[in-house]
Protein backbone atom coordinates (compact mmCIF):
# COMPACT_ATOMS: atom_id res chain seq x y z
CA UNK A 1 0.00 0.00 0.00
CA UNK A 2 2.56 2.51 1.22
CA UNK A 3 4.53 1.29 -2.07
CA UNK A 4 2.11 2.42 -4.28
CA UNK A 5 0.70 5.76 -3.12
CA UNK A 6 4.85 6.19 -3.36
CA UNK A 7 4.85 5.46 -6.50
CA UNK A 8 1.86 7.52 -7.05
CA UNK A 9 3.38 10.64 -5.41
CA UNK A 10 6.81 10.36 -7.75
CA UNK A 11 4.82 9.95 -10.65
CA UNK A 12 3.05 13.07 -9.64
CA UNK A 13 5.92 15.13 -9.17
CA UNK A 14 7.62 14.23 -12.44
CA UNK A 15 3.69 15.06 -14.21
CA UNK A 16 4.15 18.88 -12.30
CA UNK A 17 7.52 19.11 -13.25
CA UNK A 18 6.61 18.64 -16.94
CA UNK A 19 3.07 20.28 -16.40
CA UNK A 20 5.53 23.64 -15.15
CA UNK A 21 7.74 23.59 -17.84
CA UNK A 22 5.46 23.65 -20.26
CA UNK A 23 3.35 26.10 -18.74
CA UNK A 24 5.61 28.96 -19.77
CA UNK A 25 8.29 28.65 -16.86
CA UNK A 26 11.30 28.83 -19.29
CA UNK A 27 9.72 31.33 -21.67
CA UNK A 28 10.83 34.28 -19.51
CA UNK A 29 14.48 33.38 -18.98
CA UNK A 30 14.58 32.52 -22.77
CA UNK A 31 13.23 35.80 -23.93
CA UNK A 32 15.28 37.45 -21.86
CA UNK A 33 18.24 35.84 -22.89
CA UNK A 34 17.38 36.22 -26.66
CA UNK A 35 16.78 39.74 -26.06
CA UNK A 36 20.63 40.35 -24.35
CA UNK A 37 22.10 38.24 -26.50
CA UNK A 38 20.21 41.16 -29.53
CA UNK A 39 21.58 43.71 -27.44
CA UNK A 40 25.24 42.21 -27.87
CA UNK A 41 24.84 41.89 -31.18
CA UNK A 42 23.69 46.09 -31.92
CA UNK A 43 27.11 47.10 -29.40
CA UNK A 44 29.18 44.44 -31.75
CA UNK A 45 28.05 46.41 -34.84
CA UNK A 46 28.67 49.60 -33.20
CA UNK A 47 32.24 48.51 -31.70
CA UNK A 48 32.66 47.31 -35.62
CA UNK A 49 32.01 50.70 -36.58
CA UNK A 50 33.97 52.43 -34.08
CA UNK A 51 36.71 50.20 -35.44
CA UNK A 52 36.59 51.19 -39.08
CA UNK A 53 37.04 55.03 -37.97
CA UNK A 54 41.14 55.20 -37.27
CA UNK A 55 41.80 53.66 -40.41
CA UNK A 56 39.22 55.96 -42.05
CA UNK A 57 40.79 59.29 -40.50
CA UNK A 58 43.93 58.36 -41.60
CA UNK A 59 43.05 57.50 -44.97
CA UNK A 60 41.15 61.25 -45.41
CA UNK A 61 44.14 63.21 -44.07
CA UNK A 62 46.08 62.05 -46.20
CA UNK A 63 44.06 63.76 -49.08
CA UNK A 64 42.65 66.80 -46.95
CA UNK A 65 44.37 67.47 -44.05
CA UNK A 66 42.88 71.13 -43.97
CA UNK A 67 39.64 69.67 -42.71
CA UNK A 68 41.19 69.54 -39.46
CA UNK A 69 37.91 70.32 -37.79
CA UNK A 70 36.05 67.68 -39.08
CA UNK A 71 38.75 64.95 -38.76
CA UNK A 72 39.04 66.03 -34.91
CA UNK A 73 35.11 66.00 -33.93
CA UNK A 74 35.29 62.43 -35.59
CA UNK A 75 37.67 61.64 -33.54
CA UNK A 76 36.54 62.92 -30.44
CA UNK A 77 33.15 61.45 -31.06
CA UNK A 78 34.16 58.12 -31.42
CA UNK A 79 36.35 58.24 -28.14
CA UNK A 80 32.75 59.24 -26.10
CA UNK A 81 30.75 57.00 -28.23
CA UNK A 82 33.42 53.59 -26.73
CA UNK A 83 33.10 55.05 -23.70
CA UNK A 84 29.41 54.22 -23.28
CA UNK A 85 28.92 50.18 -22.55
CA UNK A 86 25.94 48.81 -21.90
CA UNK A 87 26.55 45.34 -20.01
CA UNK A 88 22.99 43.17 -20.51
CA UNK A 89 22.42 44.06 -16.86
CA UNK A 90 21.85 47.22 -17.13
CA UNK A 91 19.34 47.09 -20.64
CA UNK A 92 16.25 47.97 -18.08
CA UNK A 93 17.65 51.48 -17.80
CA UNK A 94 16.35 54.09 -19.61
CA UNK A 95 18.56 56.75 -18.83
CA UNK A 96 21.54 54.74 -19.80
CA UNK A 97 20.55 53.69 -22.85
CA UNK A 98 19.69 57.08 -24.05
CA UNK A 99 22.91 58.29 -22.71
CA UNK A 100 24.68 55.13 -25.38
CA UNK A 101 21.84 56.72 -27.93
CA UNK A 102 23.43 60.20 -27.99
CA UNK A 103 26.82 59.39 -28.01
CA UNK A 104 26.32 56.78 -31.16
CA UNK A 105 23.83 59.81 -32.97
CA UNK A 106 26.72 62.02 -32.29
CA UNK A 107 29.17 59.81 -33.63
CA UNK A 108 26.83 59.21 -36.59
CA UNK A 109 26.44 63.28 -37.20
CA UNK A 110 30.40 63.62 -37.39
CA UNK A 111 30.83 60.60 -39.72
CA UNK A 112 28.51 61.99 -41.96
CA UNK A 113 30.06 65.64 -41.83
CA UNK A 114 32.97 63.57 -42.80
CA UNK A 115 32.01 61.71 -46.05
CA UNK A 116 30.42 65.10 -47.26
CA UNK A 117 33.36 67.12 -47.45
CA UNK A 118 35.08 64.01 -48.76
CA UNK A 119 33.03 64.91 -52.09
CA UNK A 120 35.17 67.44 -52.51
CA UNK A 121 38.53 65.87 -53.11
CA UNK A 122 38.41 63.68 -56.65
CA UNK A 123 42.09 62.36 -55.35
CA UNK A 124 40.56 60.64 -51.98
CA UNK A 125 37.46 59.63 -53.64
CA UNK A 126 39.30 57.61 -56.30
CA UNK A 127 41.53 56.15 -54.05
CA UNK A 128 40.85 52.65 -53.43
CA UNK A 129 41.21 52.21 -49.58
CA UNK A 130 38.89 54.89 -49.39
CA UNK A 131 36.16 53.74 -51.68
CA UNK A 132 36.53 49.72 -49.36
CA UNK A 133 36.43 51.82 -46.48
CA UNK A 134 33.43 53.89 -47.56
CA UNK A 135 31.43 50.67 -48.42
CA UNK A 136 32.49 48.57 -45.51
CA UNK A 137 30.97 51.56 -42.90
CA UNK A 138 28.10 51.51 -45.44
CA UNK A 139 27.70 48.06 -44.78
CA UNK A 140 28.18 48.18 -41.27
CA UNK A 141 25.66 50.83 -40.79
CA UNK A 142 23.11 48.58 -42.56
CA UNK A 143 23.81 45.71 -40.14
CA UNK A 144 23.48 48.47 -37.08
CA UNK A 145 19.65 48.99 -38.48
CA UNK A 146 19.17 45.05 -38.45
CA UNK A 147 20.56 44.58 -35.45
CA UNK A 148 18.69 47.51 -33.71
CA UNK A 149 15.20 46.31 -35.35
CA UNK A 150 15.90 42.50 -33.78
CA UNK A 151 16.45 44.11 -31.26
CA UNK A 152 13.85 46.12 -30.77
CA UNK A 153 12.05 43.07 -31.69
CA UNK A 154 13.18 40.81 -29.14
CA UNK A 155 12.89 43.62 -26.55
CA UNK A 156 8.84 43.62 -27.67
CA UNK A 157 8.46 39.98 -27.25
CA UNK A 158 10.17 39.69 -24.17
CA UNK A 159 8.31 42.73 -22.19
CA UNK A 160 4.36 41.67 -23.62
CA UNK A 161 5.71 38.25 -22.16
CA UNK A 162 6.19 39.72 -18.96
CA UNK A 163 2.44 41.32 -19.32
CA UNK A 164 0.42 38.89 -20.55
CA UNK A 165 -0.56 35.66 -20.07
CA UNK A 166 0.79 33.26 -18.46
CA UNK A 167 3.84 34.72 -18.35
CA UNK A 168 2.37 37.11 -16.21
CA UNK A 169 1.64 34.78 -13.67
CA UNK A 170 5.53 33.40 -13.33
CA UNK A 171 6.83 37.65 -13.99
CA UNK A 172 4.50 38.39 -10.31
CA UNK A 173 5.97 35.38 -8.78
CA UNK A 174 9.21 33.55 -9.51
CA UNK A 175 10.66 36.14 -11.71
CA UNK A 176 9.86 39.44 -9.68
CA UNK A 177 13.26 40.25 -10.24
CA UNK A 178 12.56 40.70 -13.67
CA UNK A 179 11.61 44.00 -14.90
CA UNK A 180 10.83 45.15 -18.97
CA UNK A 181 13.82 46.29 -20.61
CA UNK A 182 13.71 50.04 -21.89
CA UNK A 183 12.07 50.63 -25.22
CA UNK A 184 15.13 51.56 -27.55
CA UNK A 185 13.65 55.08 -29.06
CA UNK A 186 14.55 54.95 -33.10
CA UNK A 187 16.64 58.71 -33.62
CA UNK A 188 15.35 60.34 -36.49
CA UNK A 189 18.70 60.16 -37.91
CA UNK A 190 19.98 57.21 -36.71
CA UNK A 191 17.79 54.97 -38.79
CA UNK A 192 19.02 56.00 -41.97
CA UNK A 193 22.77 55.43 -42.46
CA UNK A 194 24.82 58.62 -43.73
CA UNK A 195 24.29 58.87 -47.84
CA UNK A 196 27.13 57.72 -49.34
CA UNK A 197 27.37 58.23 -52.88
CA UNK A 198 29.54 57.33 -55.76
CA UNK B 1 -8.30 36.42 -53.14
CA UNK B 2 -9.56 38.45 -50.49
CA UNK B 3 -12.36 39.39 -52.23
CA UNK B 4 -13.66 36.05 -52.91
CA UNK B 5 -13.63 35.73 -49.30
CA UNK B 6 -15.80 38.88 -48.70
CA UNK B 7 -18.16 37.32 -51.17
CA UNK B 8 -18.49 33.77 -49.71
CA UNK B 9 -19.37 35.78 -46.29
CA UNK B 10 -21.82 37.98 -47.70
CA UNK B 11 -23.64 34.87 -49.80
CA UNK B 12 -27.14 33.98 -48.34
CA UNK B 13 -28.13 35.16 -44.91
CA UNK B 14 -26.50 38.45 -43.50
CA UNK B 15 -23.02 37.87 -41.71
CA UNK B 16 -22.77 38.55 -37.83
CA UNK B 17 -20.62 40.87 -37.44
CA UNK B 18 -17.77 39.30 -35.37
CA UNK B 19 -17.21 37.14 -38.32
CA UNK B 20 -16.91 39.86 -40.75
CA UNK B 21 -14.60 41.34 -38.27
CA UNK B 22 -12.26 38.09 -38.17
CA UNK B 23 -12.58 37.76 -41.78
CA UNK B 24 -11.29 41.62 -42.20
CA UNK B 25 -8.34 40.69 -40.23
CA UNK B 26 -7.16 37.59 -41.78
CA UNK B 27 -8.28 39.63 -45.19
CA UNK B 28 -5.01 42.30 -43.66
CA UNK B 29 -3.44 39.40 -42.44
CA UNK B 30 -3.26 38.10 -46.07
CA UNK B 31 -2.44 41.72 -47.82
CA UNK B 32 0.81 41.93 -45.38
CA UNK B 33 2.02 38.68 -45.98
CA UNK B 34 1.60 39.18 -50.25
CA UNK B 35 4.19 41.64 -50.25
CA UNK B 36 6.99 39.56 -51.00
CA UNK B 37 7.27 37.32 -54.33
CA UNK B 38 6.81 33.65 -53.87
CA UNK B 39 10.18 31.78 -53.78
CA UNK B 40 9.39 29.86 -57.22
CA UNK B 41 12.91 28.54 -58.11
CA UNK B 42 16.40 30.29 -58.23
CA UNK B 43 15.54 32.84 -59.98
CA UNK B 44 12.53 35.09 -59.35
CA UNK B 45 11.76 37.53 -61.93
CA UNK B 46 9.18 39.48 -60.95
CA UNK B 47 10.01 42.10 -62.68
CA UNK B 48 10.01 40.19 -65.81
CA UNK B 49 13.56 41.62 -67.31
CA UNK B 50 15.24 38.43 -67.81
CA UNK B 51 15.69 36.17 -71.28
CA UNK B 52 14.09 32.93 -70.96
CA UNK B 53 17.73 31.69 -71.34
CA UNK B 54 19.46 33.93 -69.16
CA UNK B 55 16.84 32.29 -66.53
CA UNK B 56 17.75 28.92 -67.56
CA UNK B 57 21.53 29.20 -67.47
CA UNK B 58 21.54 31.20 -64.43
CA UNK B 59 19.36 28.33 -62.55
CA UNK B 60 22.05 25.51 -63.89
CA UNK B 61 24.44 27.43 -63.13
CA UNK B 62 22.74 28.70 -58.87
CA UNK B 63 21.77 25.02 -58.73
CA UNK B 64 25.12 23.41 -59.83
CA UNK B 65 26.70 26.24 -56.96
CA UNK B 66 24.53 24.46 -54.29
CA UNK B 67 24.97 20.92 -54.81
CA UNK B 68 29.03 21.77 -54.96
CA UNK B 69 29.23 23.84 -51.73
CA UNK B 70 25.66 23.65 -50.25
CA UNK B 71 25.43 27.70 -50.76
CA UNK B 72 22.10 29.07 -51.94
CA UNK B 73 22.27 31.87 -54.37
CA UNK B 74 19.46 33.27 -55.68
CA UNK B 75 18.51 36.04 -58.31
CA UNK B 76 15.08 37.60 -57.40
CA UNK B 77 13.65 41.23 -59.38
CA UNK B 78 10.93 42.83 -57.44
CA UNK B 79 8.41 45.10 -59.53
CA UNK B 80 7.93 47.08 -56.42
CA UNK B 81 10.18 47.77 -53.18
CA UNK B 82 6.91 48.46 -50.85
CA UNK B 83 8.26 52.00 -50.47
CA UNK B 84 11.27 51.13 -48.62
CA UNK B 85 14.89 51.56 -48.99
CA UNK B 86 16.01 48.74 -50.92
CA UNK B 87 18.29 47.85 -47.66
CA UNK B 88 15.67 46.54 -45.30
CA UNK B 89 13.37 45.15 -48.34
CA UNK B 90 16.29 42.74 -49.08
CA UNK B 91 17.01 41.83 -45.45
CA UNK B 92 12.97 41.19 -44.74
CA UNK B 93 12.94 39.05 -48.21
CA UNK B 94 16.27 37.22 -47.46
CA UNK B 95 14.60 36.08 -43.50
CA UNK B 96 11.21 35.09 -45.27
CA UNK B 97 13.10 33.01 -48.20
CA UNK B 98 15.66 31.57 -45.33
CA UNK B 99 18.13 31.18 -47.98
CA UNK B 100 20.85 29.15 -46.85
CA UNK B 101 21.06 26.17 -44.37
CA UNK B 102 20.37 26.97 -40.90
CA UNK B 103 23.17 26.06 -39.13
CA UNK B 104 25.61 27.51 -41.66
CA UNK B 105 23.26 30.54 -42.78
CA UNK B 106 24.93 29.93 -46.08
CA UNK B 107 22.75 31.95 -48.30
CA UNK B 108 23.32 35.25 -50.86
CA UNK B 109 20.52 36.94 -52.64
CA UNK B 110 20.52 39.33 -55.76
CA UNK B 111 17.72 41.87 -55.87
CA UNK B 112 17.32 43.83 -58.46
CA UNK B 113 14.41 46.26 -58.72
CA UNK B 114 14.34 48.20 -62.06
CA UNK B 115 11.70 50.17 -61.62
CA UNK B 116 14.28 51.98 -58.60
CA UNK B 117 17.26 51.63 -60.00
CA UNK B 118 18.71 49.92 -57.49
CA UNK B 119 20.64 46.82 -56.82
CA UNK B 120 21.76 44.62 -53.48
CA UNK B 121 23.65 41.67 -52.81
CA UNK B 122 22.64 40.32 -49.47
CA UNK B 123 24.73 38.00 -47.71
CA UNK B 124 24.09 35.47 -44.82
CA UNK B 125 25.64 35.43 -41.89
CA UNK B 126 27.98 32.68 -42.15
CA UNK B 127 29.55 34.09 -46.01
CA UNK B 128 30.11 37.75 -44.31
CA UNK B 129 33.55 36.72 -44.64
CA UNK B 130 34.31 35.24 -47.75
CA UNK B 131 31.84 37.77 -49.71
CA UNK B 132 32.54 40.82 -48.02
CA UNK B 133 31.01 43.92 -48.33
CA UNK B 134 33.67 45.47 -49.89
CA UNK B 135 34.04 42.71 -52.56
CA UNK B 136 29.68 42.74 -53.37
CA UNK B 137 30.47 46.40 -53.75
CA UNK B 138 33.18 45.90 -56.27
CA UNK B 139 31.07 43.11 -58.49
CA UNK B 140 28.13 46.13 -58.16
CA UNK B 141 30.35 48.53 -59.57
CA UNK B 142 31.92 46.93 -61.97
CA UNK B 143 29.81 43.48 -63.31
CA UNK B 144 26.42 44.72 -63.26
CA UNK B 145 26.04 48.78 -62.69
CA UNK B 146 27.42 49.49 -66.11
CA UNK B 147 25.52 46.72 -68.14
CA UNK B 148 22.09 47.94 -66.36
CA UNK B 149 22.92 51.34 -67.57
CA UNK B 150 23.00 50.57 -70.93
CA UNK B 151 20.06 47.94 -70.39
CA UNK B 152 21.63 45.21 -70.34
CA UNK B 153 19.63 43.09 -67.36
CA UNK B 154 20.43 39.62 -69.06
CA UNK B 155 24.40 40.32 -68.93
CA UNK B 156 24.24 42.09 -65.71
CA UNK B 157 22.84 39.67 -63.59
CA UNK B 158 24.36 36.52 -65.64
CA UNK B 159 27.72 38.64 -65.00
CA UNK B 160 27.01 39.65 -61.22
CA UNK B 161 25.91 35.71 -60.70
CA UNK B 162 29.51 34.53 -62.42
CA UNK B 163 31.61 37.09 -60.17
CA UNK B 164 29.58 35.79 -57.11
CA UNK B 165 30.07 32.33 -57.35
CA UNK B 166 33.93 33.13 -58.05
CA UNK B 167 34.20 34.98 -55.28
CA UNK B 168 32.68 32.29 -53.40
CA UNK B 169 33.83 29.27 -54.67
CA UNK B 170 37.84 30.41 -54.75
CA UNK B 171 38.43 30.28 -51.27
CA UNK B 172 36.14 26.80 -50.82
CA UNK B 173 38.46 25.10 -48.02
CA UNK B 174 38.56 28.07 -46.23
CA UNK B 175 34.54 28.50 -45.49
CA UNK B 176 34.12 24.80 -45.39
CA UNK B 177 36.05 24.86 -42.14
CA UNK B 178 34.82 27.57 -40.57
CA UNK B 179 32.26 26.58 -38.66
CA UNK B 180 28.73 27.69 -38.47
CA UNK B 181 28.90 31.25 -37.25
CA UNK B 182 25.27 31.85 -35.53
CA UNK B 183 22.80 29.21 -34.83
CA UNK B 184 19.41 31.86 -33.66
CA UNK B 185 17.54 29.32 -31.32
CA UNK B 186 13.68 29.76 -31.93
CA UNK B 187 11.16 28.89 -29.40
CA UNK B 188 8.27 26.54 -30.74
CA UNK B 189 5.16 27.79 -32.17
CA UNK B 190 2.36 28.41 -29.38
CA UNK B 191 -0.15 25.72 -30.60
CA UNK B 192 2.61 22.91 -30.18
CA UNK B 193 3.25 24.21 -26.51
CA UNK B 194 -0.58 24.47 -25.87
CA UNK B 195 -0.54 20.87 -27.82
CA UNK B 196 2.27 19.22 -25.53
CA UNK B 197 0.73 20.28 -22.10
CA UNK B 198 -2.69 18.79 -23.47
CA UNK B 199 -1.01 15.88 -24.40
CA UNK B 200 0.80 15.59 -20.73
CA UNK B 201 -2.23 15.89 -18.84
CA UNK B 202 -4.06 13.10 -20.73
CA UNK B 203 -0.78 11.03 -20.50
CA UNK B 204 -1.03 11.98 -16.57
CA UNK B 205 -4.56 11.54 -15.50
CA UNK B 206 -4.26 7.67 -17.59
CA UNK B 207 -1.52 7.10 -15.34
CA UNK B 208 -3.29 7.92 -12.34
CA UNK B 209 -6.54 6.68 -13.22
CA UNK B 210 -6.18 3.29 -15.14
CA UNK B 211 -3.43 0.36 -13.43
CA UNK B 212 -3.67 -1.09 -17.24
CA UNK B 213 -1.97 1.77 -18.95
CA UNK B 214 0.64 2.15 -15.84
CA UNK B 215 1.63 -1.37 -16.61
CA UNK B 216 1.73 -0.38 -20.40
CA UNK B 217 3.80 2.90 -20.00
CA UNK B 218 6.02 0.91 -17.74
CA UNK B 219 6.65 -1.69 -20.02
CA UNK B 220 7.25 0.08 -23.18
CA UNK B 221 10.02 2.02 -20.84
CA UNK B 222 11.53 -0.97 -20.11
CA UNK B 223 11.73 -2.08 -23.32
CA UNK B 224 13.10 0.84 -24.92
CA UNK B 225 15.53 1.10 -21.78
CA UNK B 226 16.26 -2.75 -22.76
CA UNK B 227 17.00 -2.29 -26.58
CA UNK B 228 18.22 0.74 -27.39
CA UNK B 229 18.76 -0.09 -30.95
CA UNK B 230 15.63 -1.65 -31.96
CA UNK B 231 13.20 1.30 -31.62
CA UNK B 232 15.50 3.97 -32.32
CA UNK B 233 15.87 3.82 -35.66
CA UNK B 234 15.81 7.04 -38.41
CA UNK B 235 17.39 9.34 -36.32
CA UNK B 236 16.51 12.71 -37.62
CA UNK B 237 17.03 13.94 -41.61
CA UNK B 238 19.22 17.13 -41.50
CA UNK B 239 17.01 20.42 -42.22
CA UNK B 240 20.05 21.97 -44.88
CA UNK B 241 20.34 22.03 -48.41
CA UNK B 242 16.39 23.00 -49.09
CA UNK B 243 16.28 21.83 -52.81
CA UNK B 244 13.73 18.44 -52.85
CA UNK B 245 14.60 17.03 -55.95
CA UNK B 246 11.77 18.23 -58.87
CA UNK B 247 9.21 18.83 -56.78
CA UNK B 248 10.20 22.53 -55.95
CA UNK B 249 12.36 24.65 -54.44
CA UNK B 250 12.72 26.03 -50.85
CA UNK B 251 15.32 28.36 -48.52
CA UNK B 252 16.76 26.02 -45.65
CA UNK B 253 16.02 28.05 -43.09
CA UNK B 254 19.04 30.47 -43.17
CA UNK B 255 19.42 34.23 -41.97
CA UNK B 256 21.24 37.33 -42.61
CA UNK B 257 21.88 40.27 -40.95
CA UNK B 258 22.43 42.64 -43.72
CA UNK B 259 25.61 42.46 -44.76
CA UNK B 260 26.55 42.91 -48.34
CA UNK B 261 26.40 45.82 -50.35
CA UNK B 262 23.91 47.86 -52.71
CA UNK B 263 24.17 50.21 -55.58
CA UNK B 264 22.44 52.32 -58.11
CA UNK B 265 22.69 53.06 -62.03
Amino acid sequence: MTARISRLRAAFVAILCLTVSACGYNTIPTYEEQAKAKWADVQNNYQRRADLIPNLVNTVQGYAKQEKDVLTAVVEARAKATQVKIDASQLTDPDKLKQFQDAQTQLSGALGRLLAVSENYPDLKSNQNFLALQSQLEGTENRIAVARRDYIEAVRVYNTTLKTFPGLLWASTVFRSNKPMAEFAAAENAQTPPQVKF
Amino acid sequence: MTVGRFCFFSMGRPAHPLVVLVALMWASLAVCAANFPVLTGRVVDEANILSAETRTAVTSKLAELEMKSGIQLVVATVVSLQGQEIEPYANELFRTWKLGEKAKNNGVLLLVAPNQRRVRIEVGYGLEGTLTDALSKVIIANAIAPRFKTGDFNGGVSRGVDDIITVLTTDASEWQQRPSLRVDSQPPPDWMRWLLIAVMIALGTLFIVSPGFRWFFLNVALNILLNPGVSRGGGRASSGGGFSGDGGFSGGGGSSGGGGASGSW
